[in-house]
């Protein structure tokens, strides 16, 4: 069985159709990159499966148990991390305050009234931060942070909750080309140590034929192909479609 | 016509634009390619004043235009069409055509709803029905045409083929070529190489707010590092 | 009830509709366009009734009406373009408060023109008389109004889908920058707007002037009514307001005609309630977009350094010693201080670090004041039960109220939150048997080893200090944290397992007890409660003391309630229309300070 099983999900707005019978398998460790043009409903296949909107149709299962339906907040307890494409941080904390929060939630102790936050979860804080390269600005707040630095500490946040599945909508968007695969490395690494699976979607075509295991072709709410980057790479639908340059 | 010079522009306390600069000739269109995130739509939004810039100068005929609102540097014949569409969904597509008109121009041929329903078949016909019952690609002709109506000099398109099925995408190709042939100038953003090559004369690539490529297309083609390093899907 | 008694009870609900509707209905233009919520239009209805009884002393009921309607839309479009104009810009909050000021600077404005008196006006000539009805006598100037809501529906209805302004109204309402970006000027537009909805408001007031007197406290009540109205129907949607008003309207006919007068209140909250949990943004409305928050500006909550916290210790020594040093009104205006710091204290942690503006935290303050008087006189508990009772009561209605106020965000909630506090407010004022109606309630003295002011200002100092220090040490909590997450993201926040609803409907009752205590200590310390400890006038001082101190800072609030407490209480026996010189001096600071306001006390510069 795999980790995560997504089966006909569908989703539309006002009549039109953003996501349309949509169904892959993603196996622990993991790395599947999923492509396509812009509004092609690869966001909204995310929100999907962290539950910030729900399919009309179609089932989520991770480890087996339905997802589908369930609001952000008990899908993050299932073990799912997920960064934005437009980053969503706490912007009136520092960095290292919204990785603690995140440990906080992980262990349960959200509704404690008296221990001091700031005091919770340091060290793992601070190793969470080391990992995803962004120790440095520990006590600076997220508000005044740049993006790219910001999809850092979303990561770690993401990493709080030592997650099954991470999702990452466009983690290098944003960033130089040698930051772009110091992230994926690090992605590579969870889904090798951690046996965390990671779906996430890209535009840069270098990133994802170095990075991905395997690749999804959204358009227009639809799978169109899928496959290991060579087999894509070889595909001349994909060739004239996506990758432009035919 | 158009001239940007050391333009600097963000939201809040994040900068996206970095010193950019670009002309725009009167009669031509010109494309800003860059992958998502590097500065194209704030570009438009800063010249049509939708983004205030930090610092810079945008000249449009001779006359700064950089801290005027934005229905002033409409009226001066800038129109911009967003990436979003942003139509009136509550209202029916004579009326989104109707705020969009404005008074003619003495230089510029007048647009009518008559002479944007040439252009777009599609919209004659959906005339009195709501915005928000047309499809996709219809919205697009919508948000187009609607920034006719207030007899522009310069078009500033936001990624007019994304989202649109291919044989939507060639005709918007063509109406975009058939514009320029009015006397239109167009500055659009793309992401799509293949669609820029077929409407555009020339060509910036825009990356992290700044300008690494000014000049023709074919230019652009055949710098490999370029194509390679900036451009993506 | 007859059948008979039925049709005149729903005809009497439609006449109420009528004024209602245009109420509601210039709200809503209002908002859809400029996006503020105009606190001043009962404000302007109010005016609309008293021009117009003014003025048909000298040219009869039909020119004065219409006179009066158009001067409100005259000095509708005067605040527009000498005030509104400068405010697109501030945060909502302080928008809010501004137009409050209009509120204060209106009523004392009506105080100082027409008196005190209710002011009973005439009927409308050629409309005197009743109709006979099914048997019923039913007034002609009812049917009158009947008619004239769905004629204003329809006017409406034509003017924003037949002619261009309309069509640039609705363009600008779903979306004001892109219309700018095509060339429409918003400015002229705005002002034509607010104009439009003056005068409606205006209209509104005028033509319920041969059914009820003008008074000076009908600005507040046709408000929430117009609020209530405006959430139900759906913020921004008229033929929704006209759905509402009806509803409203027909639902207090009933109550009243089945012999609930006092309790038409209750059944209007039960509707609105059921409503907004069957639909959250309205009957006709649609799900608001996201409001700007004060979250991206606010610095890091760094914990207090030793020298801060001895600083702290030091203060709390000092007022322990000044029974020393003085026993008379000293130690009275303290003991006021430290009552209204526990309170704006409260509503800092909600409205800073919670994130969510509330315009009615007076009916928690109320609550716990009334729980205890309520319980010393009526339930003939000791004095010590009903102070710890009383604040209970106050978290009990925080807790009820509360669970819909988390439902809606922003100005929405803010709202809900006033509507709230009117209905509290309006019980404490009608039932007479049980709360004292407009004199209050008098005789609440605490027990004899409290009754000295030495021994009740140490009770005063004790429970408040340690209620603000309980409040600012849970703010460095977890759950303080995960609280100001819930405002900075909830999006973030919930992605990190954060509950936002439940974070914030704990935060929000957490609140309403510490006010509850506040109200409590009040009560016992004056001896008497009148409705006035809970009215919207008292929600709108504690943010005032919370701006004065600074939004964004944690004992800002507290050096507020201070300044604020004291400059009332100089001002007060200076001034007869001390409520004006309020409302001008919040617009000083509004204008002068845009986005400041808090640093100007609080030490910090926001921007």
């Amino acid at each position: 069985m795999s980790l995560l099983e997504v089966r006909d999900l569908s989703k539309s707005y006002g009549g039109v159709q953003a996501v349309r019978g949509v169904s892959f398998d993603l196996d622990a460790g993991e790395r599947v990159a999923m492509i396509g043009p812009n509004g092609a409903g690869k966001t909204t296949c995310f929100n999907m499966l962290n539950g910030q909107i729900a399919p009309d149709a179609g089932s989520i299962a991770l480890g087996g148990r339905p997802l589908a339906g369930l609001p952000p907040r008990k899908v993050w307890r299932l073990g799912v991390g997920r960064t934005f494409q437009i980053t969503a941080t706490f912007g009136s904390m520092t960095v290292r305050e919204n990785v603690q929060l995140a440990l906080l939630s992980h262990h349960g102790r959200l509704g404690s009234l008296w221990p001091l936050a700031s005091d919770a979860h340091v060290e793992e804080a601070e190793a969470l931060l080391e990992r995803a390269g962004v120790k440095e600005l520990a006590a600076r707040a997220c508000a005044v942070l740049a993006y790219g630095d910001l999809k850092r500490v979303e990561l770690a946040i993401a990493l709080a909750n030592r997650p099954r599945l991470l999702l990452m909508d466009e983690p290098t968007a944003g960033m130089a080309p040698s930051e772009r695969g110091d992230l994926m490395r690090l992605a590579a690494e969870l889904a090798r140590e951690a046996r965390t699976a990671v779906l996430f979607t890209e535009h840069d075509m270098d990133v994802v034929f170095e990075h991905a295991d395997r690749v999804l072709v959204l358009d227009r709410g639809e799978l169109i192909a899928r496959g290991s980057p060579g087999e894509l790479r070889a595909d001349p639908r994909v060739r004239e479609g996506y990758l432009g340059d035919a | 016509m158009l001239e940007i010079r050391r333009l600097r522009a963000g939201y809040g306390r994040a900068t996206v634009l970095f010193d950019l600069d670009l002309v725009l000739n009167a009669g031509e269109v010109t494309v800003l390619l860059g992958r998502n995130g590097a500065g194209k739509s704030t570009t438009l939004k800063s010249v049509m004043g939708l983004v205030q810039p930090t610092s810079g100068e945008i000249v449009f005929e001779g006359k700064r235009i950089d801290s005027l609102a934005p229905y002033r540097i409409a009226r001066l014949g800038l129109g911009y069409v967003p990436e979003e569409r942003r139509i009136f969904t509550d209202l029916t597509v004579d009326q989104n055509l109707e705020v969009g008109r404005r008074p003619p121009r003495p230089d510029v041929p007048e647009w009518t709803a008559d002479r944007v329903f040439s252009l777009f078949p599609h919209l004659a016909a959906a005339r009195s029905r709501a915005a928000a019952r047309l499809s996709g690609g219809e919205q697009k002709m919508l948000a187009i045409s609607r920034t006719l109506m207030g007899n522009p000099s310069v078009l500033l398109l936001d990624e007019p083929s994304e989202g649109l099925a291919p044989l939507i995408v060639e005709h918007m190709a063509r109406t975009i070529i058939e514009l320029k042939r009015t006397g239109l100038a167009v500055l659009l953003c793309e992401q799509n190489l293949r669609f820029a090559r077929r409407v555009a004369d020339r060509a910036y690539v825009i990356e992290t707010g700044q300008v690494r490529y000014g000049g023709t297309l074919a230019g652009l083609e055949a710098d490999s590092t370029l194509r390679g390093g900036y451009l993506s899907i | 009830m007859s059948g008979s008694a039925i049709l005149l009870q729903f005809l009497n609900g439609l006449a109420g509709a009528s004024s209602l509707f245009l109420l509601a209905a210039g709200l809503s233009l209002i908002f859809g366009v400029t996006r503020i919520v105009n606190f001043a239009h009962g404000s302007l209805y109010m005016l609309g009734m008293y021009l117009a009884v003014w003025l048909s002393e000298s040219v009869g009921f039909w020119p004065s009406a219409l006179t009066a309607a158009l001067a409100v839309a005259a000095l509708g479009a005067a605040i527009e373009m000498s005030l509104l104009r400068r405010l697109y810009p501030v945060p909502e909050l302080l928008q809010l408060l501004a137009t409050f000021a209009l509120v204060l600077i209106a009523r004392d404005f009506a105080l100082w023109a027409w008196g005190p008196e209710d002011l009973l006006g005439p009927r409308a000539p050629g409309l005197e008389d009743a109709v006979e009805i099914a048997g019923g006598r039913f007034p002609e100037y009812d049917l009158f109004l009947i008619v004239v809501g769905p004629l204003v529906l329809a006017a409406l209805h034509l003017l924003l889908t037949r002619t261009r302004w309309g069509i640039l109204v609705r363009a600008a309402t779903q979306d004001r920058d892109m219309a700018g970006a095509l060339g429409v000027n918003q400015k002229w537009l705005f002002t034509e707007v607010f104009a439009l909805g003056a005068l409606l408001a205006g209209l509104g007031g005028a033509l319920s002037v041969p059914r009820e007197p003008a008074n000076l406290t009908i600005d507040l009540s046709v408000l929430s009514d117009a609020f209530v109205v405006v959430v139900v129907g759906g913020l921004g949607s008229i033929p929704g307001a006209f759905l509402a008003a009806l509803l409203i309207a027909e639902v207090k006919a009933f109550a009243i005609g089945l012999g609930f007068s006092k309790a038409t209140l209750v059944v209007e909250f039960i509707v609105m309630a059921a409503v907004l949990v069957l639909r959250p943004w309205g009957l006709l409305g649609r799900e608001a977009a996201p409001l700007r928050g004060p979250a991206a500006l606010e610095p890091p909550l760094a914990l207090p350094s030793r020298n801060v916290l001895r600083a702290l210790l030091a203060l709390a020594a000092a007022l322990a010693l000044v029974p020393l040093l003085s026993r008379g009104y000293a130690l009275v205006l303290l003991s006021d201080v430290l009552v209204f710091a526990l309170f704006a204290v409260s509503l800092h942690f909600i409205t800073g670090p919670g994130g969510m503006l509330s315009f009615g935290h007076a009916a928690y303050f109320g609550l716990g004041a009334y729980g205890a008087g309520l319980l010393l006189l009526r339930a003939g508990a000791p004095m010590e039960a009903a102070l710890v009772l009383a604040p209970l009561a106050a978290g009990i209605g925080a807790l009820a109220f509360g669970w819909f106020c988390v439902r809606l965000s922003g100005v929405y909630l803010a709202m809900l939150t006033l509507a709230f506090a009117q209905i509290v407010w309006s019980v404490a004022f009608q039932w007479d048997a049980f709360t004292g109606g407009s004199n209050g309630l008098i005789g609440v003295w605490p027990s004899a080893w409290l009754a000295s002011r030495t021994a009740y200002y140490y009770l005063t100092l004790g429970a408040c200090l340690a209620g603000i220090a309980i409040l600012w040490r849970v703010l460095y909590s977890p759950f303080g944290y995960a609280l100001r997450a819930s405002r900075d993201s909830p999006l973030r926040a919930g992605a990190i397992g954060i509950d936002v609803r439940a974070q914030q409907w704990a935060a929000f009752t957490l609140a309403g007890l510490a006010a509850g205590i506040a109200g409590a200590l009040y009560a016992f310390s004056k001896g008497s409660i009148s409705p006035e400890t809970l009215s919207v006038p008292r929600s709108v001082d504690a943010l005032v003391m919370v701006l004065l101190g600074g939004i964004q800072t944690l004992t800002g609030p507290a050096w507020g309630a201070a300044l604020f407490t004291w400059l009332q209480d100089s001002a007060s026996r200076e001034f007869d229309y001390w409520r004006a010189v309020l409302g001008a001096v919040i617009l000083a600071l509004v204008l002068a300070l845009p986005g400041g306001v808090g640093g100007l006390l609080g030490g910090r510069s926001t921007r």
